[in-house]
């Protein structure tokens, strides 16, 4: 533990800790450019210069470990004079077009040119100028503003684990870029634009919208899939604007995935801004009475089995503990929230949650990754397995279809049955497993949704147990869910309750008239087109296939509208809070269904959020834990039977549109056409 | 530096049987996992085998093999001034401009070369024969000004001897290496000074003793 003097304060600090980290420790500011705590250390922008006693010139603090004895300065002529002198430089070709640059008010060059620049040049001669790259559909590029700090080179090649951002040429003459023109072809790729600390990178759908002090900030929680990211919604005059990433070292660190940065155009597009009931085989404008008036109506005059409820991958836990106190209590048992057709239930909840924690992959030495492909099922997941192969000592074995995951694996094969072979110990990877020190095992939500899931996760469940991977202080069994509902949806039971229908069941009971009314609470990745007559009633944000089926419309709020409770495939719960409201005549899901509730004349006993998150709590305790990963005891689930032989598929064809939000949203669509059509087309070979 | 400012190049580039030999003996020269850096005697091989120049694709075949990601690869060739990423002449005439050439001659030299060849430096010949460039100290000050003409060096040139030089490659022969003013090696101009004994013993004539 080296103590050292950083303007006469004395500190200890860990050993390894950085000049500059220790100043932080103090809260002493110290500019950087380069240096960036996520990313390797190359101590080029020379901007943390600081004085340290004996040492012959001002050394870069960001580089320099603490060492016992040093005495540091910070604040003296010679660091002001060495830090204007960086900045005199970094200046020379960085054009001044502030005015007109995106990066403006949140610019790091600007904010310390403040501090250490001059206020006129002394350099006469021309200004360089570089030619912008094309990065693809979201980054948009003005290279000349780059200062060549290589944040974007460490990014894709560390973070991202896509090796395309470099720096070519020498000298006067080097440029950062791909040098072949090509897209940045990363789930992550969007972080480049934070990790960026001038206006070289900027967000393409973003460019010239607004400036960031007109921007209300609101701090929520993303959705559109089960990591549930914390981010920060941005918006002007209701309307989203932009989605940053917000710092949770448990969850998404300081990056968040393409999708949820990018996908918020889709909120503006194919809304449901006022009820509708069809007539005559069409669509309506209505208003909320009517719509309520003939739900209830409809749901009255069903008898309570011919009721099915299911709800989609962005409900939140509010309104699905709403909906199934309403229908509950009027005694409808065919509730159901795996629109996937998954055979998960909630007969454990250590079964069917991340157990090890998004944070926990950190310390795994052996990764199984069972049918599932992380880097398009949660990002962020994928990312912290990759963290974790940089630090060494790691293997990533895959049962299931060969992906690039941006790290080596080691490739079991695709056979289902291998499971039950590594099970009874017959397969030599049972032994691997076994002498691992944290091994873990993530299991994706696709091969939970094949026929014979239930064995399949029972199969898995016999992996964890024989193999060592639930123990007491370590529990390396993990579900990596793709819904942001589906946690807490199992936690609240939302499921077919004695006696219900599951979806197979529901959707034959509609096809043969046994169930007469259908409640969507957005789901849309079933095929409404199986409903047959039965009545449906689609509540939702967007106009998708849920609503294009539906025979009455209950506009509802999308994830930025409202102040609504997700759990994460962590078990974490966490808050979203409204950052716009929803639009038009939309209301939050919880009221409409509280409302309905008072049209069915049993109102619902809450009437204020409050109230209903108080009854949340009372209904599952986890709910009353926000923001924590709550652990789980492990019991038994799943159902043992045979395994079919059959390979794993990947559930999510298409990254960029997985959900009624990012199938509406024009940047999605063309980030589909940009990374995923051509490797479709290549691998088809319907290309050219 | 981007791919769009330098020509696209074959489709495919592969090293021959021999080249292939001797790039896995270089590779074998680091240790297990380091293999990236054999990438600069790489290139090198794939320059010398294709014209002097890299292409891209020469790049990406260095790059698999190596196991590196391929625009690491660029940006090594990108950054050394002697990977050529555009075609060159047959004869690559690098004249030597820095300070010692320069107080020597050299531009005696590059004018010599313009009005023999027609081209100033960073230019080719029509017919592709000739490529001159400046080059930065090509470490043979002793005999400045110096041209390093692909790997041989051309000492102690001046105008008439550089045209001279010039003139022999035009007519297809190989001229002497090393200094074209009658010296020795980097031995003083006229014969050796000091030592002399020895110079004679070696049939040497030592300087004249005015």
């Amino acid at each position: 533990m080296p103590k050292l003097t950083i303007d006469g304060i004395e500190l200890e600090v860990a050993p390894g800790t950085s000049v500059l980290q220790a100043c932080e420790q103090l809260g002493i500011e110290v500019p950087r450019f380069c240096y960036h705590e996520k990313l390797s250390v190359p101590a080029n922008c020379r901007m943390c210069l600081v004085e340290m006693e004996k040492a012959p010139k001002p050394i870069a603090s960001c580089a320099m470990p603490c060492g016992e004895g040093m005495v540091i300065k910070t604040d003296t002529e010679t660091v002001h004079k060495a830090r204007k002198g960086v900045m005199e430089f970094l200046l020379i070709n960085h054009p001044l077009d502030c005015p007109i640059c995106d990066q403006g008010g949140e610019c790091d060059l600007q904010d310390q040119a403040v501090g250490y620049g001059f206020d006129r040049g002394r350099y006469g001669e021309e200004k360089r100028a570089v030619k912008d790259k094309n990065l693809g559909p979201l980054i948009k590029t003005i290279m000349t503003r780059c200062i060549h700090c290589t944040r974007c080179i460490r990014f894709s090649d560390e973070i991202a684990g896509v090796s395309v951002m470099g720096a070519t040429g020498r000298g006067e003459h080097m440029e950062i870029g791909t040098y072949v023109e090509a897209a940045v072809s990363s789930e992550l790729s969007g972080n480049l634009v934070d990790v960026c600390p001038v206006g070289a990178l900027t967000s393409k759908p973003y460019a010239y919208t607004a400036r960031p002090w007109e921007l209300r900030k609101t701090e929520s929680v993303d959705v559109l899939d089960a990591v549930g990211s914390n981010i920060r919604i941005d918006t002007r005059g209701g309307e989203v604007l932009r989605i940053l990433p917000r710092l949770n070292e448990a969850v998404n660190e300081e990056w968040i995935s393409d999708k949820t940065r990018y996908a918020h155009d889709g909120l503006k597009r194919q809304r449901l801004d006022r009820p509708y009931i069809r007539e005559n085989g069409k669509l309506r404008a209505a208003s909320w009475e009517e719509a309520l008036a003939l739900t209830a109506s409809k749901l009255k005059g069903a008898a309570p089995e011919k009721i099915a409820a299911i709800a989609g991958d962005l409900a939140d836990a509010e309104s699905l503990l709403a909906l199934k106190d309403l229908l509950g209590g009027m005694g409808v048992a065919s509730l159901e929230s795996r629109q996937d057709g998954s055979a998960i239930d909630a007969a454990d909840r250590a079964g069917y949650i991340f157990n090890s924690t998004i944070a926990g992959i950190e310390q795994a030495d052996q990764i199984l990754l069972i049918g599932t492909n992380p880097r398009w099922e949660g990002s962020l997941v994928n990312a912290r397995i990759r963290k974790r192969y940089l630090q060494g000592g790691l293997t990533v074995t895959v049962l299931g279809p060969r992906v690039d995951l941006t790290f080596p694996i080691e490739h079991l094969g695709n056979d289902a049955t291998l499971l039950n072979a590594i099970a009874d110990g017959s397969h030599p990877y049972a032994e691997t497993l076994k002498a691992a020190k944290k091994p873990l095992l993530i299991l994706g939500s696709g091969a939970l949704a094949r026929p014979d899931g239930a064995a399949v996760w029972a199969a898995a469940r016999a992996v964890a147990e024989a193999c060592g991977l639930v123990r007491e202080d370590w529990n390396g069994f993990n579900v990596l869910h793709r819904a942001a509902s589906r946690v807490g949806a199992l936690d609240l039971g939302f499921l077919p309750a004695k006696g219900g229908r599951d979806l197979a069941g529901i959707l034959d009971g509609a096809r043969k008239g046994e169930v007469e009314v259908v409640y969507l609470l957005g789901a849309d990745e079933i095929d409404a087109q199986n409903f047959g007559r039965a009545f449906v009633i689609y509540q939702g944000h967007h106009g998708d296939r849920g609503a294009h089926r539906a025979d009455v419309i209950l506009p509802g709020a999308a994830y930025t509208e409202k102040n609504a409770t997700y759990v994460n495939t962590e078990g974490r719960a966490q808050h979203t809070r409204q950052a716009t409201f929803p639009v038009g005549e939309a209301r939050e899901d919880w009221k409409i269904v509280r409302a309905l509730s008072g049209a069915l004349g049993k109102p619902l006993p809450y009437d204020t959020l409050q109230q209903l998150r108080k009854r949340l709590a009372d209904a599952n305790p986890v709910f009353a834990q926000i923001d924590r990963a709550t652990p789980a005891a492990w019991g038994a689930f799943g159902t043992a039977g045979a395994v079919a032989a059959a390979p794993f598929t990947l559930p999510v064809e298409n990254f960029y549109m997985t959900d009624a939000i990012s199938r509406a949203s024009a940047t999605m669509a063309e980030c589909t056409e940009a990374f995923v059509s051509p490797a479709v087309a290549e691998r088809t070979g319907t290309h050219g | 530096m981007s791919a769009s400012e330098t020509p696209a190049g074959p489709a495919t580039f592969e090293f021959t049987a021999d080249n292939l030999a001797l790039a896995q003996r270089i590779i074998a020269k680091y240790p297990e996992g380091r293999q990236a850096s054999a990438v600069m005697p790489l290139l090198d091989l794939a320059q010398r085998q294709h014209d002097n120049w890299l292409p891209r694709a020469a790049m990406d075949y260095v790059a698999g093999m190596l196991g590196m990601a391929p625009i690491r690869v660029y940006e090594v060739a990108s950054f050394y001034t002697m990977y050529n990423l555009k075609p060159v002449g047959k004869h690559f005439v690098q004249v030597c401009t820095t300070t010692p050439c320069w107080l020597r001659g050299s531009d005696e030299v590059l004018a010599a070369c313009k009005r023999k060849l027609g081209i100033g430096p960073g230019e080719t010949t029509a017919d592709g024969q000739f490529t001159v460039v400046e080059v930065e100290c090509a470490g043979a000050c002793v005999n400045a000004p110096v041209i390093a003409l692909n790997d041989i060096y051309y000492e102690d040139l001046d105008g008439p001897s550089t045209e001279a030089l010039l003139d022999t490659l035009i007519r297809g022969e190989t001229p002497k290496p090393g200094p074209q003013n009658g010296r020795i090696n980097s031995a003083p101009i006229g014969g050796p000074t000091t030592l002399i004994e020895m110079a004679q013993r070696n049939g040497v004539k030592p300087a004249s003793q005015e």
